[in-house]
């Protein structure tokens, strides 16, 4: 039996910071109301001239660099992404070329709004275990900042920009112990850009070509369907909340991150929040939180992590790995 | 058992972490006990759970104090 496991991870911000406090300047908020809500504090927003491209490269050098692998090692990458380079090709092509990650591999994006990143960490698990790739980039990157509409309050404050990435290696072991995915498009006009390629292309640039939310709905189904999906993934897994040593989830919004904690019965410590520093990433907020959690020494190797994510669509997923 | 005015009451302290004498039944979540409106959204789920019932949203924002939360539950239990 073949599994993957996480040999290293990356990270990257944009190097502009926006406090809240640059927000109260244009939108009618303020810092207080923006934290206590959200408990955001400042994102990072990309420059006029940075790509998703080019966040994901960072990231990726990282991660590779922490793996000790050389980019001629991969050979599959997966990209999560709602903010492409271009219509086509796929950003994880484009990486390809850039990283000299060899011709003739697997390249492709995924798109699965804020839970993207679990869902090419659960693809890119099943090629490992199926002997279509030995060393995989899974990645996360999202220049949020390009689709928001800077006059809605209720929507410019959460967002910001980043890419996270870790490597996944064929082991003997787990690795990633399991993947749950789920999605439900029934509730999409609730979180959505409703918007694109084929379906009003012109309005794309316009104020009604970008994120628009219900934010209280989402909240409550957020909340609900997370405490839900992380009951289910330890008890289909056998596991106790005592057996997990991080809770990872998507950094949305800290009282969804409490609420899921509660559920479990973790304490915050437990818990890896970078909502503060990093806004809501997307499909970046794992591997970024992941990251900051590897590096700082809190995350050591044989701990169990549970990643969970829950997004637009509406989509939802969870990944319980052995680090 | 207790009653449900005592069920209700019980909630809104534990979900907006107020004490049980600031609870009385004409209390505003927002106005008196400082509820903002992710913290009423919680508490309507909690509600929610503690009741078995599913409170639509429409529902949802009419109940703006405890009296009104007593009220909407007694209102469902009839049912």
């Amino acid at each position: 039996m073949i599994y993957s496991q996480i040999l290293g991870t990356g990270g990257y911000l944009p190097e502009r910071v926006m406090p809240n406090s640059e927000l109260e300047q244009w939108v009618e908020t303020s810092d207080v109301w923006i934290r206590e809500r959200t408990g955001i504090e400042s994102r990072h927003i990309a420059a006029d001239d940075e790509s998703c491209s080019d966040l994901a490269l960072n990231a990726a050098q990282q991660a590779l660099a922490a793996s000790g692998i050389s980019a001629e090692d991969v050979d599959l990458i997966i990209l999560a992404t709602s903010t492409p380079d271009q219509v086509f090709p796929s950003t994880a092509t484009r990486l390809q070329q850039r990283l000299g990650v060899p011709a003739g591999t697997i390249a492709f994006d995924v798109s699965a709004a804020c839970s993207g990143f679990i869902y090419a960490l659960d693809i890119a698990n099943r090629f490992i275990q199926t002997k279509g790739a030995k060393t995989a980039l899974v990645i996360g990157a999202e220049i949020f900042s390009r689709i928001l509409n800077w006059e809605d309050r209720g929507t410019c404050i959460l967002f910001g920009d980043g890419a996270g990435a870790v490597v996944l290696g064929a082991a003997d072991q787990p690795g990633i112990i399991s993947t749950q995915l789920h999605a439900d498009g029934r509730q999409e006009s609730l979180l959505n850009v409703p918007w694109g390629v084929s379906q009003g292309y012109e309005a794309l640039q316009g104020v009604h070509g970008k994120v628009t939310m219900k934010g209280n709905e989402v909240f409550k189904v957020a909340v609900r369907t997370l405490g839900q999906l992380v009951t289910d993934t330890l008890q289909t897994n056998g596991m106790e909340n005592s057996d997990i040593d991080w809770l990872i989830p998507h950094q949305a919004n800290i009282r969804i991150m409490e609420a899921t904690a509660k559920k479990l019965n973790l304490p915050m410590e437990r818990v890896v929040s970078t909502v503060a520093t990093h806004g809501n990433t997307s499909a970046a907020s794992i591997p970024l939180a992941l990251n900051v959690a590897v590096r700082d020494g809190r995350i050591k190797r044989n701990d169990v992590l549970l990643l969970e994510a829950f997004g637009a669509g509406f989509t939802w997923g969870s990944a319980l790995i052995r680090y | 058992m207790s009653s449900i005015e005592e069920r209700v009451k019980k909630i809104v302290v534990e979900q907006l972490g107020v004490k049980e004498d600031e609870v009385t039944s004409e209390a505003s979540f927002v106005d008196d006990l400082g509820a903002d409106s992710l913290d009423t959204v919680e508490l309507v789920m909690a509600l929610e759970e503690e009741f078995e019932c599913e409170i639509p949203d429409e529902e949802a924002e009419k109940i703006t104090t405890v009296q009104q939360a007593i009220d909407y539950v007694n209102r469902h239990l009839d049912q």
